[in-house]
């Protein structure tokens, strides 16, 4: 279990004092797939690095399996970090070793012997699927692969967390995809720890069970994915989940006596039926479309709505009562969010 | 200077010292350039690392005071002119090869003429090493000297052959110019024979062998530093 208990950090520049991360207080379970999502500029870069210690934090703790992490000596640190690894946006790996040595890396800093090293680092190769460029250069892969040698290094010194800074934002659609199911499998498969650091929505919904909301350097909101996805509450969620359109502004342009109501549905059971016609002929209640999408969280379909409803409290109140009992769909009023 | 170059006699008067002395003096040359170099390098290496690792933002930062004296000390070196430099370290030279004329001699300043040298070049090699390359051998456990061992040095080594080959052929050009305190080589031949003799054929020729060595030189440090480079294989 990783527990950040109200981590501060503050960059001391030459043009003063940036807070980077203000009182952050997160707690990810063991053998999570854990989240943290958030702008450029909003800290996650700097939040992944406290958990092993590249970054240390100004105040606050980092309790690793109850190891506080900020306590140790710099020796005891190097040790315990074999079991915190970490792969990057632009994969690090050293351009003048070949793929086998890369991976033998973490293991020659333990000081294991060079030939169990090579024997170790050709099962992790295969398990990446990379057996057969053990002697290539990085040079000569493309960045997905490189990215599976990486992850394939990070596993090397069997770690119980395997930290992910922004692993994918290099890569295209496709190997994005692949790389998570690589994720998604060592998880499944070895029980590790991840902590996903990213920019990109889909790859919180597409693996992540948990994430956390990070917004100019605090947590925003936290969570089970699927819940904070088709209920954000704080500003900084409802900017992701929403990231066609900044719902303020849809606030400013509704006319008067028209409000907004959010309506998400299991999409694998609730797509049978028409909705909302229906709730204009039982009802006689008119709803405008606003916005509308499908997304798939955590191997689930869930379709989210905004409705835009002309009229009074009681007919509010009775559309979002009319759509709440029908199975798999919850609703509920989207109101200006007050700061 | 240049008529002399076509005419016969001065070739024939040439001739019997090119054949005589020519080979030992290459020899010579090319002993001292790269036993200097050697020593440079040993000297040089370890204290740009010094400079990388040791800066405020290294990867093991140490006192202030250190790099600037450092930094003092290689800047001072650096801009005494060599000529003046080998009088300077007569007194130590003499300490260590117990005379301070001869071509052993001439490899005592030719070191302290270099290693400065030697140092600002590699530690600018060093810190072309990508950063994040070291924030990953830090995030995997690595301590400071495994980084300087298995990151910085490694992922250097390409520029760090093309400098040391920027390095041996300046050290050639001072080694011609230690003839003049007594030490061996094609430096002294074309000081002693060619110009002090007025024998410009002499001083031409080793001139030219100078610039062969060069070449040389220059040409297989350029292909050893490209055939280290495995950034270049795809």
């Amino acid at each position: 279990m990783i527990i950040l208990d109200h981590v501060c950090k503050t960059f001391v520049g030459t043009d003063g004092q940036v807070e980077a991360l203000k009182d952050v207080s997160l707690t990810v379970p063991d053998g999570d797939i854990y989240g943290i999502i958030g702008m450029s500029g909003a800290g996650k870069s700097t939040l992944v690095r406290t958990v092993n210690l590249l970054e240390k934090p100004t105040s606050g703790s980092v309790l690793v399996d109850g190891v506080d992490m900020t306590k140790l000596s710099p020796a005891e640190l190097r040790k315990k970090r074999r079991e915190i690894t970490m792969i990057f946006q632009s994969f690090n790996l050293l351009m003048q070793k070949n793929c086998l040595k890369n991976v033998c890396f973490p293991l020659e800093l333990a000081g294991m012997k060079s030939r169990e090293a090579k024997a170790k680092a050709l099962e992790l190769l295969e398990l990446v699927g990379l057996k057969d460029k053990a002697s290539a250069y990085p040079a000569q892969l493309s960045g997905g692969q490189q990215q599976r040698v990486a992850i394939a290094r990070a596993l090397a010194t069997e770690p119980k967390v395997l930290l992910c800074d922004e692993a994918t934002s290099a890569l295209d659609p496709g190997t994005t995809h692949s790389i998570l199911e690589l994720i998604r499998d060592i998880n499944a498969k070895l029980g590790i720890t991840v902590l996903i650091i990213t920019h990109q929505m889909s790859v919180v919904e597409s693996i992540c069970r948990h994430v956390a909301i990070l917004d100019q350097g605090s947590v925003a909101e936290t969570g089970e994915v699927s819940e904070v996805f088709s209920n954000p509450q704080s500003r900084a969620a409802r900017s992701l989940v929403f990231p066609e359109g900044d719902i303020d502004e849809l606030f400013r342009e509704l006319r008067e006596n028209e409000h907004l109501i959010r309506v998400v549905f299991d999409g694998s059971q609730a797509t049978s039926e028409p909705l909302i016609a229906h709730m204009a002929v039982e009802k006689g209640i008119e709803a405008s479309i606003i916005y509308a999408s499908m997304r798939e969280i955590g191997g689930k379909t869930y379709g989210s709505v905004l409705l835009g409803i002309n009229g009074g409290r009681t007919t509010v109140d009775e559309a979002i009562d009319y759509l709440t009992r029908k199975e798999n769909v919850s609703a509920r009023e989207v109101r200006p969010h007050v700061q | 200077m240049f008529n002399e170059l076509f005419s016969s006699e001065a070739w024939a008067e040439a001739l019997p010292v090119i054949r005589g002395q020519f080979l030992l003096a290459t020899w010579e040359t090319l002993y001292v350039t790269v036993l200097s170099t050697f020593f440079a390098i040993l000297i040089g290496l370890p204290l740009g690392i010094v400079l990388v690792a040791g800066d405020e933002k290294g990867i093991r930062p140490l006192p202030k005071w250190i790099i600037k004296t450092l930094n003092v000390i290689i800047n001072i070196l650096r801009s005494v002119p060599f000529l003046i430099l080998m009088i300077l370290v007569f007194p130590l030279t003499r300490v260590i090869v117990g005379t301070t004329v001869g071509t052993a001699a001439t490899i005592v300043p030719l070191v302290i003429a270099a290693f400065p040298f030697i140092a600002r070049l590699a530690e600018t090699s060093l810190r072309e090493v990508n950063p994040n390359s070291i924030e990953m051998a830090q995030s995997l456990g690595a301590s400071p000297m495994q980084i300087i061992r298995k990151v910085m040095l490694p992922e250097s080594v390409p520029l760090l052959i093309s400098n040391a080959t920027t390095a041996i052929t300046t050290i050639l050009g001072y080694t011609a110019m230690s003839g003049i305190i007594g030490g061996g080589g094609l430096g002294k031949i074309a000081i002693n024979y060619g110009y002090y003799r007025y024998r410009y054929v002499i001083m031409f020729a080793a001139v030219i062998l100078l610039v062969v060595l060069v070449q040389i030189f220059q040409s297989v440090g350029n292909k050893l530093a490209a055939a280290s480079d495995k950034r270049l294989r795809s």
